[in-house]
């Protein structure tokens, strides 16, 4: 066991050594993330002027804010850039041979490489993210949730992690079969922002979307923490999302581990 | 048993055959055409401990993915392998603790960070203690003389030092087994003479097994009793690198220096010219006949010197690999596998 500690731990160190090499590139990536919620303010700001009304489905506009604000942290957790075209590109060129050939479990491999690119994004923007949640903070009408509501969300926030983890490597490996997967990548991708509630707040959506939303893992990418620390999912509807939400991850990690090895054993050794 | 023994291993694709043409990739939306390439066929092998054996063979023979079959990249269509006991396509990680695999085509280290961090997390992954690791990386850091090195990121490194460092990284965890694929492609003459070195002394005195790919006959000369060639996926010679010249070649190179202008003038009764350079001719002569050839010029002809030589193993081995495409439609299929193809199949996408 702790030989394995001390692997996983290497890797996780490493990973962090490479994540930091390119100073300019993640400054830029770190901060260029909080410039979406300038315009979804003046966006929401516009709307509620046009509209002439102080709630929108439910939603005041400091409503709308606070929860683009929270679904921001939600996506900050449950976004992989270049996850799955990385998987589908190694497979592709060859570099995948390295993780059969060593002795090392490759989803492993690529899950403790995502957290050290996580924990690095975290180490520098916590400030920004401070900065602008205490900017905003007018924008959060009921103040901070209980102690017990705050556990569940940031429990939430590590199942989106490992959803969005697992959900794009899935796709990464899809490769196996198709070597390219952008277009697989793109229409996932389109998926993700209706479904996850990226783009509004999922319980405007009216019937049927209402119960595809519910028949699908995307929503606890974004919306469900966001929802419960809004306070908007409480109580026993509250417990049941987390259960469904790890059961989610469960069933992605079982079809992760399936289609490596349906995938490996038609693997072609592409690339010399 | 052998330490590797390899029964009837055999290896196919089937790839989609791309026809030129925007009108081709229209119609090929809707059906396709693929082909079966068979990039081996049958292979039988026995590989005893402490072997250094060299796979020949021209692009697309199959000795690459023989190699990739070995290390369990890849599964086989058919047949059997058994390396240290174990069937590599099972990945157990008893298996691959124990091989390496060095592509020279291929960076196994981490692009971005110096190479003594990839070593240190193949301490990790190999679960070397930090005596073994630490005496093992010195040795080699020293014996391929990159202590320098280190702390340089990979992508800072020449193609010569960063193979340097891909073997150190590869015997790290002292492999029984090592797989090296082209090692020194790319290389200049003092790298490739370095790296064949270093495996020379390594391999004398680690007594491992290796199998290596080269389309160097200097690292094959220098560094392999053995030579087993490989054309169009099937073992077609094993055995001495100099018995490649017994079993393939059907000439011998005659080469007669005349005294006092004495040359004739219809020297083809005796062979192939292959050069003159008056006084001195280089004939291509039958093997068969050379007895009776060389008999004949001396009773006809007074010369001052004469050798009889076995033509060069290059141009030998250069005759096996072309015979073997001759024979055969085949030439290097797609994705790096080689082999033998056949239309086989048409069907719809």
């Amino acid at each position: 066991m702790t030989a394995h500690i001390l692997t996983w731990w290497t890797i996780l160190r490493i990973c962090l050594e490479e994540r930091l090499v390119y100073r300019g590139d993640f400054a830029l990536g770190t901060l260029m993330r909080f410039m979406p919620i300038v315009t979804q303010i003046f966006l929401w700001t516009a709307i509620f002027a046009a509209a002439g009304q102080t709630e929108i489905a439910g939603y005041t506009r400091d409503n709308f804010v606070a929860y683009y604000l929270l679904t921001m942290v939600s996506r900050a957790f449950s976004s992989m850039p270049s996850l799955a075209s990385g998987i589908a590109l190694q497979i592709r060129n060859g570099e995948i041979k390295k993780f059969l050939i060593q002795p090392i479990d490759m989803i492993g491999f690529l899950l403790l490489s995502r957290i050290a690119h996580k924990l690095v994004y975290y180490a520098v923007a916590w400030a920004p993210f401070a900065l602008v949640f205490f900017l905003c903070r007018s924008f959060f009408t009921h103040g901070w949730p209980a102690p017990e509501i705050l556990a569940a969300y940031v429990g939430s926030l590590v199942m989106a992690f490992l959803l969005g983890f697992f959900l794009e490597s899935l796709i990464g490996m899809i490769g196996f079969w198709f070597l390219e997967v952008s277009s697989l990548l793109f229409v996932y991708m389109l998926f993700n922002f209706f479904f996850s509630g990226h783009m509004f707040p999922l319980d405007m959506l009216p019937a049927p979307w209402d119960t595809v939303v519910q028949l699908i893992p995307l929503q606890y990418l974004a919306y469900f923490p966001a929802a419960v620390f809004l306070g908007k999912i409480q109580g026993p509807e509250l417990v049941q999302g987390l259960c469904v939400q790890a059961g989610w991850v469960i069933a992605l990690i079982v079809a992760n581990r399936v289609a490596f090895a349906c995938g490996v054993r038609r693997y072609s050794g592409y690339g010399g | 048993m052998s330490l590797i023994q390899l029964d009837g291993l055999a290896k196919s694709y089937t790839i989609y055959q791309k026809q030129e043409g925007l009108k081709a990739s229209l119609a090929g939306l809707f059906s396709r055409e693929y082909r079966t390439v068979e990039a081996v066929r049958g292979i039988d092998l026995q590989v005893e401990q402490g072997e250094f054996v060299a796979f020949l063979g021209p692009n697309g023979a199959g000795k690459t993915t023989t190699l990739k079959l070995l290390s369990g990249v890849i599964t086989p269509t058919a047949g059997t392998a058994k390396v240290l006991g174990f069937v590599p396509w099972r990945r157990e990680n008893a298996y691959r603790r124990r091989f390496a695999l060095v592509m020279g085509q291929k960076n196994q280290l981490w692009w971005d960070l110096p190479a003594q961090e990839s070593f240190r997390l193949h301490q990790q992954i190999y679960r070397i203690d930090a005596q073994s690791f630490a005496a093992t990386r010195d040795e080699l850091v020293d014996l391929l003389d990159v202590r320098g090195l280190l702390t340089q990121p990979v992508r800072e490194l020449s193609l010569g030092e960063r193979m340097k460092m891909e073997l150190i990284a590869a015997l790290l965890h002292s492999p029984e087994v090592l797989f090296l694929d082209e090692p020194t492609i790319g290389l200049d003459v003092v790298a490739q003479h370095n790296i064949q070195k270093f495996l020379k002394h390594y391999q004398e005195f680690r007594k491992i097994t290796i199998l290596l790919t080269s389309h160097y006959m200097k690292d094959i000369a220098a560094l392999c009793r053995r030579v087993v060639v490989i054309a169009k996926g099937q073992i077609v010679y094993d055995g001495s690198l100099s018995g490649i010249i017994d079993q393939f070649s059907s000439h011998k190179v005659l080469t007669l220096q005349f005294a006092n202008d004495t040359m004739p003038s219809d020297l083809a009764r005796y062979g192939d010219v292959l050069e003159i350079a008056e006084p001195k001719v280089t004939l291509k002569v039958d093997r068969n006949v050379i007895a009776d050839v060389l008999s004949a010029v001396l009773a006809n002809h007074t010369l001052e010197d004469v050798s009889v030589e076995d033509p060069p193993l290059e141009e030998v081995i250069a005759e096996v690999f072309s015979q073997s495409q001759s024979s055969s439609p085949s030439a290097a299929a797609g994705a790096g596998q080689g082999g033998q193809e056949t239309i086989s199949d048409v069907s719809s996408a």
